[in-house]
This record gives C-alpha cells, sequence and structure tokens, in this order.
C-alpha cells in the first residue's frame, strides 16, 4: 500500500503541551499549574444566552462572515477598547476561535517559498500552520533580558527578501510578555520600510496588568498591513465555546473568508449568540477575572522573589516563565522529576520553541488555594535542588 | 481600598492577611489596620462560617416568617423590630416593602420548636397582626454559594 500521508503533515511534531498531562490525570493528588485556560466559567448571562438562542431555535447556519449584530458589535468594542475601527461589512470575520484565525491568515496570505517570522517561545500553533500554508518558518529567538519582548534590532536581523510576513504574539503565552507602545513603533518602522505584513495575535489582549493594551493596528500604517486576530476565549472564559475573530484590510479578509467558506462554513451559531451577550454586557465580568488574575499574579511574583526563583515580571496572559537555569536541568528533565518528586505539573520553556530552554511555564488560571499548594511544593523543591548542588 | 478588601474576604474571610496584602499590592500592616477599623466603624459585623447542615447530619428546620404589625407612634417599626430580633432563636429580621410588613428568618431543632416560637412568643405581640409561617425544605444556594460539591477541575493541559 502507498503511504496515506502527506511528507509537510508527518514532519511536523505534536505538540509538546500535552506530554505531562496524561501522567497527571493519572496521579492521585497530582496538581496542576500547566493549564492554559481560564479557571472561571463563563458568566452566566453569557450562558444563559446561548440557551435560550437553543430554546428559540436559533439552530441555522449564519452567514459566513458571522451575525450581522456579533459583527457590529465587536466593531463597537474594539473601538471601545483599543480605538481600532474595522467595518462590520467587508473588514471582519467571526472564526472558529482565534486558532481558525490563524490557520486562514496563514493560508491566505502565503506562497509556497514565503517566509514567516516567529517570535518565540510563543504559541505552538503559528510554526505548523505556515508549514501547511507552504511557508517556511524563520524562527526568531526573543531574549530574557528583553522580558522576550521583540526589539527592532531582532526583526531587522531576521528579515530577508522573501520575508512576507511577521507574527506578532502579545500579549505573550507562554512569558507573559507584552510590547508597550513604543517598543511596537519600534518595529513598525522596519515593517513598512520591508513591507511586511502581520498577524497580530491578541487573544489575551483583555489581560494586562500596566497598562491597556496596544494593537499595532492603531499605530498609522499599521492597519493596512495587519490581520487582528483576537476571540472570547481567554477574556470571557469561553474557550470551550471556539469562537473567535479576525479583522483586517478588505483584500484580506475577503481571500480569509472563501477559505472559511469552504472548510467551515461558519462559527457555531450557538457561541455566535452567546458572544454577542458577551459584548454587549461582557465588560464588568472581564474587569472582575482581570483583577483577580492581577491579584494571583502578584502573589506568584512575590513567591518566586521569596524562593529566590528568577523571574522577569510577566505584564500580560495568565502566565509567568520563571528561569531554572542555576539548577544545571532541562526544563524537560526539571518538569519530569518536578511532577514525579512532588506531583506538580508545569510545562517545560521548550513546549514554546527551543529558545525557552532554562524557562518553565506557569499558569496562574488557578485559585488561591490550588496556587499556594504548587508552590508551597515548588518551594520545597528547589530548596532540595540547591542543597544536592551544594 | 476598603472595597477591595471587602470584596475579597467577604467570599473569603480566612485568607492570610499577608498573602491579601500582597495580592492587593498594599502594606500587610494598612491592611491589618483597615481591618480594625472597619470591625470597630460596624461595617465588618462578623466573620461566620456557611454550613451545610444537611451534610453534617444535623437537623435543623429554618422558617421564613412574614409578619404584619402595627407600627408605633414615634418610633414606626424600630421597636417592634428590636421585640423580635432580641430573640436569640431569631436569625434576621427584615423590613419589607409589600403585602407585610417584617421578614423574620427562624431557626429551630424541630416544627414544633417554630411553631411553638411563633404562637406563644411572636403571635403574643400586641404590635403583631398577623403571621404566615414558611418551612424551607431545601436550600439550592445560600450566601451567594450553592450548596452543592464543588466541581472538579476538568481542564486539559493543551493550549
Amino acid at each position: 500500500m502507498r503511504n496515506p500521508l502527506s511528507k509537510t503533515i508527518t514532519e511536523i511534531k505534536p505538540s509538546g503541551i500535552r506530554k505531562f498531562f496524561d501522567i497527571v490525570s493519572e496521579m492521585k493528588d497530582a496538581i496542576s499549574l500547566g493549564v492554559g485556560e481560564p479557571d472561571f466559567d463563563t458568566p452566566w448571562h453569557i450562558r444563559d444566552e446561548g440557551i435560550y438562542s437553543l430554546e428559540k431555535g436559533k439552530t441555522f447556519y449564519t452567514s459566513n462572515t458571522g451575525l450581522k449584530e456579533l459583527r457590529a458589535e465587536i466593531g463597537n468594542y474594539l473601538e471601545r477598547r483599543f480605538e481600532v475601527s474595522y467595518s462590520p461589512e467587508s473588514e471582519m470575520l467571526v472564526t472558529v476561535g482565534g486558532s481558525e484565525a490563524i490557520d486562514i491568515a496563514m493560508r491566505a496570505m502565503l506562497d509556497p517559498g514565503d517566509e514567516v517570522l516567529i517570535p518565540q517561545p510563543s504559541y505552538v500553533s503559528y510554526e505548523p500552520c505556515a508549514l501547511l500554508a507552504g511557508g517556511v518558518p524563520v524562527i526568531i529567538e526573543l531574549q530574557a533580558e528583553n522580558e522576550f519582548r521583540l526589539t527592532a534590532e531582532e526583526l531587522r536581523a531576521a528579515v530577508t527578501p522573501k520575508t512576507k510576513l511577521l507574527v506578532l504574539p502579545f500579549p505573550n503565552n507562554p512569558t507573559g510578555s507584552v510590547m508597550e507602545k513604543k517598543d511596537l513603533e519600534a518595529i513598525a518602522e522596519i515593517i513598512e520600510e520591508h513591507d511586511l505584513f502581520v498577524l497580530s495575535d491578541e487573544i489575551y489582549a483583555e489581560l494586562t496588568y500596566l497598562d491597556r493594551h496596544v494593537s499595532i493596528a492603531s499605530l498609522p500604517g499599521m492597519r493596512e498591513r495587519t490581520v487582528l486576530i483576537s476571540g472570547f476565549s481567554k477574556s470571557h472564559a469561553m474557550t470551550g465555546w471556539r469562537i473567535g475573530y479576525a479583522c483586517g484590510p478588505e483584500v484580506i479578509i475577503r481571500q480569509m473568508l472563501k477559505i472559511h467558506q469552504y472548510a467551515i462554513m461558519c462559527a457555531p451559531t450557538t457561541s455566535q449568540y452567546a458572544a454577542l451577550e458577551a459584548m454587549r454586557n461582557g465588560d464588568g465580568d472581564v474587569a472582575v477575572m482581570r483583577e483577580e488574575y492581577n491579584g494571583r499574579r502578584r502573589y506568584l511574583m512575590k513567591r518566586f522573589a521569596d524562593m529566590g526563583l528568577e523571574c522577569f515580571e510577566p505584564f500580560g496572559a495568565f502566565y509567568a516563565f520563571p528561569c531554572i537555569r542555576e539548577f544545571g536541568m532541562t526544563s524537560d528533565a526539571f518538569a519530569t522529576e518536578f511532577l514525579n518528586a512532588k506531583k506538580v505539573a508545569v510545562v517545560p520553556g521548550t513546549a514554546f520553541g527551543s529558545c525557552g530552554e532554562g524557562f518553565l511555564r506557569i499558569s496562574y488560571a488557578y485559585s488561591l488555594e490550588d496556587l499556594k499548594r504548587a508552590l508551597d511544593r515548588l518551594e520545597e523543591f528547589v530548596a532540595e535542588l540547591r542543597e544536592r548542588g551544594k | 481600598m476598603r472595597e477591595k478588601i471587602l470584596s475579597y474576604i467577604e467570599k473569603n474571610s480566612r485568607i492570610d492577611l499577608k498573602d491579601l496584602a500582597v495580592m492587593l499590592d498594599l502594606e500587610e500592616a494598612s491592611v491589618m489596620n483597615e481591618l480594625e477599623a472597619m470591625e470597630q466603624e460596624g461595617i465588618i459585623c462578623g466573620y461566620h462560617t456557611l454550613i451545610n447542615w444537611d451534610k453534617a447530619g444535623v437537623e435543623k428546620v429554618t422558617a421564613l416568617i412574614e409578619v404584619r404589625v402595627t407600627p408605633q407612634r414615634g418610633m414606626g417599626f424600630d421597636k417592634v423590630a428590636e421585640r423580635i430580633y432580641n430573640y436569640p432563636e431569631v436569625n434576621s429580621v427584615y423590613l419589607i416593602s409589600g403585602g407585610f410588613d417584617l421578614m423574620v428568618t427562624l431557626e429551630g431543632q424541630t416544627l414544633r420548636e417554630i411553631s411553638q416560637f411563633v404562637s406563644d412568643k411572636l403571635s403574643a405581640l400586641d404590635q403583631v397582626l398577623s403571621t404566615k409561617t414558611n418551612f424551607i425544605l431545601k436550600k439550592y444556594k445560600d450566601h451567594g454559594t450553592v450548596m452543592a460539591v464543588p466541581a472538579k477541575d476538568e481542564r486539559i493541559m493543551m493550549a
């Protein structure tokens, strides 16, 4: 029999995040700091609207681009929160989570051989999506000393005549890093100079603890080069609803729509009605959750400081990215031994790119009690490693 | 600052003050001072425990009693409310708008104990015109807390 599989897909590695999960779920009294989604339930009024839409029999396809009212509300929301404006008619597309938007944006924009700049550590799907779209991923290794922000020098050094697209994953999973306005201005020049396009994954935009998130699309000259991707998963604790969106110049959105139309049809109708409620009456929920994450973030940083674990202060998402180089172990070895010895799961930094070596991703999408228990165990573990190293 | 402290301890009065201070980005001493001040000002009126007595296997009966009363000259409802809330078996007394005046909640060991209180004490008060006793059959949610077993964390490590 012939090989049924394509070369491209067989060469793509499976995601490294799940590796520990299966062990954790088997292990008694294991706790996890590994999850990448909110611990809050979707606010009830949002769930209720989803249920109500089902009761009313709203079980048909919506338009391919998504419910008109929802697109209008997303437009209002983006303007109200991040001062970017998009036409709901021609510059917006409701997708099956931010994930679908990443995939179809790459497929709509890349020709074989086009280089895609992917700053790492970052979420695991950019590289595979670029490969599946025929692009050539070019990794930019972000540096701890820059708090894992993308600098103009790093960007300039990575650009070649074949570079077409820059992925901008901020606020960042797994580092919690953010790009402030000045950071974005510094790279915007180079983007313009080299005629690049930007895929800006702003799924964590609501979760920033320094200033309000700035979208690169709000900078002069950038809107026409940017596909802004976001969604409801992290901001409104709606991961399982699979609902997100992409905004961008009409020329790009129109082509993305073709892929979406043929591959997906439309985002789930129930989720769209729930998302509509989230956009209309959900700002308060977001503020409450942000405040709660912020408290936990401060607690986490305090504990790292107390145990002498090096970690830059993350100002976004719900992750911290402490450095474990002092122990002379790989991230994977540390995470494995920590899980076996103390029954706490964390994700090795290397799951997000090889430059994550020497770091761990610690999620604080957990209750204070859970965080406390897990960090007590981390403190013990770190002390034991230091004792052993003496 | 006060509102933030209150909104944390309203949900968890046993929170470690050190942790609370860190989470709110405040000094521990100032959190403590604020708490003491709020206790003295009567803003914080107690630190109670929410108990599911059913689960504990202890028989308890709770009644919501609607009471119609005659207000007293110069004192309105306050005097009669005081007469009622001074009974230790009374849990709460609210002045209510609508078809009756006071809502009294009462906790006892048995139905008889409660009906005795209503007939012997409550109804016997001069100002009380009538009472209507409603017994609670099941508590679903109390003080913002659903009285069920907390859900397990079913999240998967994948994003």
